[in-house]
């Protein structure tokens, strides 16, 4: 696959520090992710993780420090974004899909008008990947026809029609019902099995032992670990870290 | 927004109170004591003036064209020979007489394009070029000097014809600079903003007569000397630039409406910033305005009658100049405004009926 292709990391954070006004949300993060690298990042609510995942799409602006994805720097340079983002796939934790668009349209939009797909082209494209999640027979759906485990599993096929080098998911199973989760997370499975370069805000500890190459546990706006998975959920090096675990293993 | 929406299953018909007249009058007129007491009110109320009314507008009304006979009614009965007598001048105001198949042709032309856009099957590329079409030649009916068709300046056209020109033009010039505005004033350009939200707080701190006065009297200061648009244009841009102005706050409510995440789903797939309104943005937001916009529509059909102000003689101004000038029909001007009236309803329910099935249509596949 190619996402594992091209040369240098495919993101990397250099003392990147971000505010929202006097608020320091994000504090000298130093972080650099490899191609086919598959990066689980936790923490307590409100440490910085989604700030910190938005800031490779720039959904956010950081105000200082450089990051850099896929070999561009991002800055105030819109082409940059613009490339950077056609690069990056995202799934939110809301989907976020397009209501007024079926299930095709949405998958179909963005190679359409963003990569200039002939539409012929697009919807085979879209069709295999609505296979690949394992829900073609909805294509003609709108989404909020769908439950809310297809609806996610739809939002993922969306952003692998751009084929990006690297997907970034933000909780991407916290808005769903216990019963609808493992459906999410074997189509995320599969994806890690296929190489993808992937980065993953979650809570699902077990998905990130089976998955994750690392664990990157965040604390007000800090990295304060980044250890494989066994270490890190064996014996946290952190204070933080054993507080953190102890609160979401041991209920 | 909710995590778990379930596919819609048809609904089920509430429980059967019977079927019948027996059962829908039990259901709509006294189904509990309330309803029975407002049904029992209206009748009274009905039966205390229907007649009356009947009476004056049929019974003893007067349809010939004969101005003693309604004279000698002394408005205890209708006058409906008013409307026999005056409604080709109502209906096209000044426009030659002899010439007057032109505007029937053009309005028939406009309303027509209306229908048509109206269905959904024909929203397709080629009713642009239709209307094109079509307009091309309501102008070159109304406008003449042509294919043997004596010239009539625009400050001779009246009547409906003119109503509906203007209303037509204004909206569907206002919509688009409405959506601009709209957008300019969510723009992170502060340059920008200001302009749009100067433009919408100026214009809506005005009445419509106000703005026609300038548009009509001033428009021309600000042109190369000697050049003087055509009344009819300066016109038209007085009611855009009002019209948009309201139009633009209703559009500007959609967009709030729109979550975050729509625009951020948007821009993590690489759009553009046109791209993400055309495409994600403008379509949800229009759709949850439709009952505003068709409201404004609404109003803006209507203020067209202040036109009259700077000349120019549409439906409601005909009717003025039909019967201000002519001593013998002059009292019956209540039945030519009942006349016009209705003409101005029925396209009013048009509008707002179309709203209601163009809002139901729009919501199937998007039920939340
Ligand atoms: N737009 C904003 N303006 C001001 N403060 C913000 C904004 N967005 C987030 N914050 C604050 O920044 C901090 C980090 O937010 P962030 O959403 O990144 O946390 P998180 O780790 O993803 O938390 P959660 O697990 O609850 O999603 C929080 O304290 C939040 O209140
Ligand atoms: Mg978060």
């Amino acid at each position: 696959m190619s996402a594992t292709s091209g040369p240098g990391p495919i993101v990397s954070f250099e003392k990147v520090n971000k505010w929202y006004g006097e608020f320091h949300v994000l504090r000298d993060v130093e972080l650099v992710i490899a191609r086919g690298e598959r990066i689980v990042i936790c923490g307590p609510s409100g440490s910085g993780k989604s700030t910190l995942i938005r800031c490779i799409n720039r959904l956010e602006e950081h105000q200082s420090g450089r990051l850099i994805v896929d070999g561009t720097e991002l800055g105030d340079d819109l082409r940059a974004t613009e490339r950077v983002r056609r690069e990056v796939g995202m799934v939110f934790q809301q989907f976020n899909l397009f209501p007024h668009l079926n299930v095709l349209e949405n998958l179909t939009l963005a190679p359409m008008w963003v990569a200039r797909v002939p539409r012929k082209e697009a919807e085979a494209r879209a069709m295999a990947q609505l296979e690949r999640v394992r829900i073609a027979d909805q294509a003609r759906k709108y989404p909020l026809q769908l439950s809310g485990g297809q609806q996610q599993r739809v939002a993922i096929a969306r952003a692998l029609c751009l084929t990006p080098k690297v997907m970034l998911f933000d909780e991407p199973t916290s808005a769903l019902d216990p019963e609808m989760i493992k459906e999410v997370l074997d189509v995320m499975i599969e994806l890690a099995d296929g190489g993808m370069t992937m980065i993953c805000v979650t809570h699902e500890m077990g998905f990130a032992r089976s998955v994750a190459d690392r664990v990157v546990f965040m604390d007000q706006g800090q990295i304060v670990e980044d250890s494989p998975p066994a270490d890190f959920f064996n014996s946290p090096r952190s204070e933080r870290g054993r507080e953190f675990l102890s609160k979401i293993l041991g209920h | 927004m909710s995590a778990i929406v379930h596919a819609p299953v048809p609904a089920r018909p509430a429980p059967a109170l019977g079927t019948g007249v027996g059962a829908w009058l039990r259901a709509n007129l006294y189904a509990d004591w309330k309803n029975a007491l407002a049904t029992v009110i209206i009748l009274l109320v009905a039966a205390r003036y229907l007649p009356a009314i009947y009476q004056w507008a049929v019974t003893d009304a007067v349809t010939a064209r004969d101005p003693n006979a309604c004279r000698a009614l002394a408005h205890s009965g209708a006058c409906w020979g008013v409307i026999a007598e005056k409604y080709r001048f109502i209906l096209f105001g000044r426009f030659p007489f002899e010439e007057q198949w032109r505007p029937l042709i053009a309005t028939l032309i406009l309303v027509g394009l209306l229908v048509v856009s109206a269905l959904r099957r024909f929203w397709r590329p080629w009713l642009g070029l239709v209307w094109i079409c079509g307009l091309a030649a309501f102008f070159t009916l109304m406008h003449g000097g042509l294919l043997g068709m004596s010239a009539v300046e625009s400050a001779r056209w009246g009547g409906f014809p003119l109503t509906m020109i203007l209303t037509t033009l204004g909206i569907a010039a206002a919509l688009p600079l409405a959506v601009l505005v709209a957008l300019g004033r969510r723009s992170h350009l502060p340059a920008i903003r200001a302009v749009c939200t100067v433009y919408i707080e100026l214009v809506r701190g005005v009445p419509l007569v106000s703005v026609l006065f300038m548009a009509s009297f001033m428009f021309p200061l600000f042109m190369p000397s000697g050049y003087t648009p055509d009344v009819l244009l300066r016109v038209l841009a007085g009611i855009i630039l009002f019209a948009a102005a309201y139009l633009a706050e209703t559009v500007r409510g959609g967009l709030q409406a729109v979550p975050a995440g729509q625009y951020e789903a948007a821009a993590a797939l690489g759009l553009s910033y046109w791209q993400m309104q055309r495409k994600i943005v403008l379509p949800q937001a229009l759709r949850i305005v439709v009952p505003g916009l068709v409201n404004s529509f609404i109003s803006t059909y209507k203020d067209t009658s202040l036109v009259t102000i700077v000349g120019l003689y549409e439906l409601t101004g005909a009717l003025g100049l039909a019967l201000r000038g002519d001593a013998e029909w002059r009292q019956f001007y209540f039945e030519g405004y009942l006349f016009i009236g209705l003409i101005y309803w029925i396209g009013c329910f048009a509008m707002s009926h179309y709203s209601q099935r163009m809002e139901r249509a729009l919501h199937t596949g998007n039920r939340r």
